[in-house]
């Protein structure tokens, strides 16, 4: 144990994740032999986040301002919204280039052996947002585990109702992968998602 | 590490949860037919290039070779025997009342490499019937969850009082007091559930699916709530899943976020919808 200020710096570097006891002193001494201005800089951060990112009001991304980067760009399409779990799959989806409409971030997925339902994820502002008529198709890209495809099918059930097309991600092969070394249920899927090849 | 004898050991088992550890790996919980609860770390399967990811999720019936490791055991190879989850999570209600089985057999199964084999038997003729849609997923999580305690020693008494044992029926229920309780037993506080009801769970238990399923919408609920009740305070703590089981009939839209759209959109627009 060291005495008040250190103790209290390696108690709460402790709470990170992924941080153990350890790795919480080695940073806590890393911090105490730094530069002043190196440590202010991290300060400063650590603030800047606290009171300026919040979540987007439109579709729960994380923002700085009302809105996010996504939400305020007037390029991106209105009629196309992807439903991803977290924050995290936003960048994902978004380093592809690929995605040019809007985003709704879910808040996490169905799980109830964690004790997560429909009614703990932003599934009614999901509703709200598809009431106007502006989207006509939904993309869901939730992660293609258990919980994330249960979240997809309650979903698409939910949603049918409403003519709103909808579309779940394929999974399949990884680029870059050998066939022989694929798993048989996500094997499966590839040949349940194949597609013909126009020549 | 040296000194920690390595054995390697194979058994079959159903995936009951799984957890997050680490950058990239996970802990299953598996329930195995030989070994009974598991616990083990499966390495690298959060990677997109996992071999067998796919294989160790929750609801899985898998062929598992694993080594003793200090603490936890470790996952060395996995062969799917039957995947359920895929079957299972096409359908939302089949999916909920699945978890709850799985939730279920995890506290059940108590000690770790205690062999379980009869909990083993009905979690796989559970899940399957789940999968196939054999019978009405409410149901099915029912009768699992009476077989279930049954298994470990709990089944309630369902004609004869469960204290005196005086030849029944009676028309009292009493969940501490472990069932069907006669007149000068009863304490006070039991439940007075219609016989109807009553006539259920005993088929639930023995397998009477034909009379199950014949069953109203009121008498499956009081049942349900009965055994949830049972199984609750046979346990001594609630189980997260069960509250989120969705009950609804089958066709029904489902049963979140509605009353918000009956007020944006209006209820007239909506009036064609089932509700």
């Amino acid at each position: 144990m060291y005495e008040g200020a250190v103790q209290d710096l390696i108690d709460e570097l402790g709470r990170l994740p992924g941080v153990g006891p350890k790795s919480a002193q080695r940073i806590a001494f890393h911090l105490l032999a730094a530069d002043a201005a190196d440590v202010g800089r991290l300060t400063a951060a650590l603030q800047r986040v606290q009171a300026e990112v919040r979540f987007c009001v439109t579709c729960y991304n994380v923002a700085e301002g009302e809105q996010c980067r996504i939400c305020r760009d007037p390029r991106r399409s209105l009629d196309v919204l992807c439903v991803v779990e977290e924050p995290k799959d936003v960048v994902a989806i978004e380093r592809t280039r690929e995605f040019k409409g809007r985003y709704h971030v879910l808040g996490g997925a169905i799980s109830p052996i964690e004790g997560i339902g429909p009614d703990d994820l932003r599934v009614k502002e999901l509703m709200t947002r598809l009431m106007d008529g502006t989207v006509t198709e939904l993309i869901i890209a939730t992660d293609p585990n258990l919980e994330g495809e249960a979240t997809a099918a309650y979903l698409a059930r939910l949603i049918a109702p409403m003519g709103v097309a909808v579309s779940r991600l394929a999974s399949g092969l990884p680029v870059g992968g050998d066939l022989e070394y694929a798993d048989e249920v996500t094997l499966g899927r590839a040949f349940e998602g194949r597609r013909r090849i126009t020549a | 590490m040296s000194g920690v004898p390595q054995s390697l050991y194979r058994d079959e088992g159903v995936v009951l949860r799984v957890q997050k550890l680490g950058e990239a790996d996970r802990i299953i919980t598996v329930l195995t037919r030989r070994t009974g609860k598991v616990r083990a770390v499966a390495k690298g399967v959060r990677r997109t290039k996992s071999k067998f990811g796919a294989r160790l999720e929750p609801f899985s019936h898998v062929d598992l070779q694993l080594y003793t490791g200090r603490n936890l055991d470790i996952v060395n190879q996995a062969e799917s025997i039957r995947s359920y989850g895929p079957a299972v999570v096409g359908d939302y209600r089949a999916y909920t009342a699945g978890t709850a089985v799985l939730e279920t057999a995890d506290r059940l199964a108590g000690e770790e490499k205690e062999p379980q084999l009869r909990l083993f038997l009905l979690v796989i003729g559970a899940l399957r019937s789940l999968a196939e849609q054999t019978h009405p997923p409410g149901l099915v999580l029912d009768a699992f969850l009476l077989r279930a305690m049954s298994v470990a020693g709990w089944e309630p008494a369902l004609t004869d009082c469960a204290r005196c044992a005086e030849p029944g029926p009676h028309r009292h229920f009493s969940v501490p007091g472990g069932g069907i309780v006669c007149p000068s037993c009863r304490p006070t506080g039991s439940a007075m559930p219609s016989p109807v009801t009553v006539g259920l769970l005993e088929a639930l238990l023995t397998g009477d699916w034909a009379l199950a399923e014949a069953s109203q919408g009121t008498n499956r609920r009081e049942a349900s709530g009965l055994v949830a009740a049972l199984l609750q305070w046979h346990l001594e703590r609630s189980l997260r899943s069960l509250a989120l089981v969705d009950r609804s009939e089958p066709g029904a839209p489902a049963p979140v976020a509605l009353p918000d759209v009956h007020r944006l959109v209006g209820a007239a627009q909506l009036a064609g919808e089932p509700s």
